[in-house]
């Protein structure tokens, strides 16, 4: 459960830019999330909710945009989608990917302010 | 009446603090010559037994210290002291993993500089400790043969960010009838080419091999500097 942490690094992170907007209230985070993050997201909305009580966050919400796992094979000389448990294997013949396309995101993309 | 809002871009990777304390530390730990290993596991893999050993067999040789986390106890911190090497326990409370910062503040005074090898054990737990890097040379997982073969399958991410996969408790290889190829083709399958070691802490077979490979990498580490 370390969705707990990243929330709280979520929440630290929107106050400061916050602070930096001189002071905007947040009403909504934008978060891009990667399939081979490593992170749950529905373990991460719920630490959300909590890392956000008793700060200037609280009733804000947060919107997940989800990144699918994307390999380059270069068997294939293709890009391929992934599932969580083998990475690195393109799906159709089984080559080593030479690269992970996406699917590490773990960024805050944007907030949403009140003017 | 609705409040107008409008959209603020911040595009920022949200462990950024965790990843510049990490390189900071790395750098620091380059600096002064200290070879980094952090070890990862599930609980009961056999870190701690096989981190006394290790301690006990390396400081004939070199200077040697270890940073354990663990969620309440201290007891991995007295266990490993006995080997008569600084230990210093991070005590994490709720936290599952450890993180940079606490890394930071743990060897606050220690100098560094004094030290061949610092051994990181991480709070057993396959899943958060991926997330952070530490400011490691080498990052090992351990998995043990009453484990089951299929781990690296189940924990795709910890494998994956691991430099070295320790396959433990070999002694009891024959009695849990543990597949060594199907493990090896769970961990390629994950971390294609990954350096796989076998050992039993118990009976200090693969031991010698465990070892010298931390001095080669260290060998490698010194005349990068």
């Amino acid at each position: 459960m370390h969705e707990l942490s990243i929330a709280i690094s979520i929440v630290e992170m929107a106050e400061e830019e916050s602070q930096r907007q001189g002071g905007v209230r947040i009403t909504t985070v934008h978060l891009r999330l990667g399939a081979l993050a490593g992170v749950v997201k529905n373990a991460l909305q719920s630490s959300y909710e909590l890392a956000c009580e008793e700060t200037s966050l609280a009733g804000s919400a947060l919107v997940i945009d989800d990144v699918p796992g994307v390999i380059f094979c270069p068997a294939c000389n293709v890009r391929r989608p992934v599932e969580t448990s083998e990475w690195f294997r393109c799906a159709e013949c089984g080559s080593l990917a030479s690269e992970i396309v996406s699917g590490k995101e773990l960024e805050l993309v944007s907030l949403e302010v009140e003017e | 009446m609705n409040a107008v809002t409008r959209l603020v871009e911040v595009r920022q990777n949200v462990l950024k603090k965790n990843d510049l304390l990490a390189r900071e530390l790395r750098h620091r730990f380059h600096e002064a010559g200290v070879f980094v290993v952090s070890m990862v596991s599930s609980p009961g893999t056999g870190k701690t037994t096989l981190l006394e050993k290790t301690l006990e067999l390396l400081r004939r040789k070199y200077r040697v210290a270890a940073l354990v986390g663990d969620l309440a106890t201290e007891n991995d911190a007295v266990r490993l002291a006995r080997s008569g090497v600084p230990v210093k326990q991070i005590t994490t409370g709720t936290l599952c993993h450890l993180e940079a910062a606490m890394i930071e503040s743990a060897l606050e005074d220690w100098k560094l500089a004094a030290l061949d090898f610092l051994f990181i054990e991480n709070v057993g737990n396959l899943v958060c400790p991926s997330s952070y890097d530490l400011g490691e040379e080498l990052r090992i997982v351990l998995m043990s043969v009453t484990e089951g073969e299929d781990k690296p399958l189940k924990y795709p991410t910890i494998f994956n960010t691991a430099d070295v996969a320790v396959i433990t408790k070999m002694d009891l290889a024959v009695a849990t009838e543990f597949d060594r190829s199907a493990a090896n083709h769970s961990i390629e399958s994950v971390r294609p080419g990954m350096k796989i070691l076998t050992l039993s802490a118990k009976t200090g077979e693969g031991l010698d091999e465990y070892l010298s490979f931390f001095e080669s990498r260290r060998e490698v580490f010194q005349k990068s500097r």
